[in-house]
């Protein structure tokens, strides 16, 4: 796959790799929902690095990369709304996980893991937030709680979810400028995910010349470099997921992928094909 | 007569469901609905009615939302969101629907997805949708094993949306909030009520002579065929192929 970019991108294999050392065992660490930008190039260095008892926490739903990442052992704990392959189907290596009692599984709702990282944004210890209330969604989740309404006179339930801080967050963006600035356009919950994480680690299809900042029609979809903290070039780096506005999933291959890792040892041999060098 | 395929049987019903609402929202692997909703936009525009927005999770073109994926959520709190559709690996006679797996929690003997945003939308969109093709006893449960999402609350907890209608590839319920249940309004053709009640693994009400689920009319289905398709395959691009492929095979039969 795409060997003669090899010596073109070695710098970048270099990054990739110094930026997946970042990732320390026994982190909680912040992945982006399938749509919103996901460092797909990453997770092959994450897998490479080794770093292991990850606590994984999908903003709000994962994908194939929380696939790959459980398949290659390095899941202690997983926080999200759901995991699946979209089209393609369920996620073999979850799926397989949870029969088996391997990872630890904290099932939420979309709103309620924003509520988690809006939180962080502030500052504040915890979100209030409606739903939920009769849920079994709530009722296996020790962490967060029911109080009543103290603004209201009558009997009015409400849940508050605690703050999510992770040790780092890591997505995939269009492009970045030399002062590190992160042009994320509108997708803002990559923004928040960056807010409310210790470290942010972006890698991107471009660096741009220009400060983002110098044309206000930039700023506003730009994540300030004071929430970065590396970014790295990787060409197509979502692939085989979409990046909005820049390329389409390649569908084809998420099928193929769905179908190659039904099993153990099918997964392990279409991961082989992924390593650094071939990507 | 136009041949119509069954799946085209089910957007169009989902078009007519949808009547009237100014926001429908739809989640990022939900082709059907998506299609129903730009059918019933479509239908709108020919006619001059007044617009109907989409929201499609997932799509760059059908998505007006510039907040992230927050905004959808925040925007149903508000009451912005008229409509919306959840699936459900189980949905049980008292409207609980359950999107996270069979047998005991956490180690599910089967395991689906999760429960997306449904432990919130479900009490705040107004119109629920409940729509999901396969229609069997291991679907439409006597009580679901998780509740991902309850059909009713007590009178304490804030809710104003709930279950609107249950579609499946067979019929058409509605939701009665009083009951709580499913009341079936129509059968869809080729299909009738012993073979619905046999598939149905709750109670639900009924009258003795059921209704046929109305059928596009030519024009309906041209718009359905043409423009909604290549609406579609933008963000379900399987979904639209296969869709494509079943209707020349269609076509060939009708040859």
């Amino acid at each position: 796959m795409m060997k003669n970019k090899a010596v073109r991108d070695e710098i970048t294999l270099i990054d990739l790799r110094a930026m997946a050392s970042r990732v320390e065992s026994g982190m909680h660490v912040a992945l982006p929902v399938d749509y919103g930008g996901v460092s797909m190039a990453m997770t092959r260095a994450l897998i490479e690095h080794g770093a292991r008892d990850l606590d994984i926490i999908c903003v709000p739903t994962g994908g194939l990369q929380i696939d790959q990442l459980i398949g290659a052992g390095l899941v202690r704990s997983i926080e999200t709304s759901a995991v699946s392959l979209g089209e393609a189907g369920g996620a073999p290596r979850f799926n397989e996980a949870i029969k088996n009692g391997t990872i630890k599984l904290r099932d939420a709702t979309c709103p309620a893991v924003h509520a988690g990282f809006l939180a962080a944004q502030k500052g504040s210890p915890f979100m209030p937030m409606r739903g939920l209330i009769g849920t079994d969604v709530l009722r296996y989740r020790d962490d967060w709680r029911v109080i009543q309404n103290p603004f209201s006179e009558e009997k009015d339930p409400i849940l508050l979810v605690p703050a999510i801080k992770p040790d780092v967050a890591i997505f995939h963006a269009p492009k970045a400028d030399r002062q590190g600035n992160v042009w994320i356009g509108r997708r803002r919950e990559v923004a928040l995910m960056a807010y409310a994480s210790a470290q942010t680690l972006i890698t991107v299809e471009e660096i741009v010349e220009e400060n983002l900042f110098s044309s206000e029609l930039t700023a506003a979809g730009t994540l300030p470099a004071l929430y970065v903290s590396a970014v790295t070039v990787a060409p197509k780096g979502a692939w085989p997921y979409g990046l909005w506005g820049e390329y389409q999933a390649d569908t084809a291959e998420i099928l193929r992928y769905a179908k190659a890792a039904r099993t153990s040892e099918g997964f392990a041999d279409y991961m082989k094909l992924q390593n650094l060098e071939n990507a | 007569m136009t041949e119509v395929l069954d799946r085209e049987v089910l957007i169009y019903t989902i078009s007519r469901l949808l009547e009237g609402v100014r926001h429908v929202a739809v989640g990022a692997s939900s082709p059907m609905p998506a299609a129903g909703a730009m059918l019933l936009r479509a239908l709108q525009e020919k006619k001059g009615a007044p617009p109907v927005r989409i929201s499609i999770l997932g799509s760059v073109r059908h998505n007006f939302f510039t907040n992230g994926g927050v905004e959808l959520f925040d925007c149903a709190g508000q009451g912005r969101i008229d409509a919306f559709f959840l699936g459900g690996g189980q949905i049980d006679g008292r409207g609980n629907v359950n999107l996270v797996g069979v047998g005991e929690y956490p180690r599910s003997k089967v395991r689906w997805p999760g429960s997306f945003g449904a432990a919130y939308l479900y009490f705040v969109v107004p119109r629920v949708i409940l729509f999901r093709e396969e229609h069997s006893p291991r679907v439409f449960v006597d009580e679901v094993d998780f509740i991902s999402a309850p059909g009713t609350s007590d009178r304490s907890v804030y809710r104003t949306g709930g279950p609107f209608a249950l579609l499946t590839s067979k019929c058409l319920f509605h939701f009665d909030a009083a009951r709580p249940g499913f009341v079936l309004e129509s059968i869809h053709p080729g299909h009738d009520l012993a073979e619905v009640k046999k598939a149905t693994g709750f109670e639900f009400s009924h009258s003795e002579n059921s209704a046929q689920t109305p059928l596009p009319d030519p024009a309906t289905l041209k718009l359905l065929r043409s423009r909604v398709m290549d609406e579609l395959s933008e963000t379900y691009p399987e979904f639209s192929r296969q869709m494509q492929q079943d209707l020349m095979k269609m076509g060939e039969h009708a040859l």
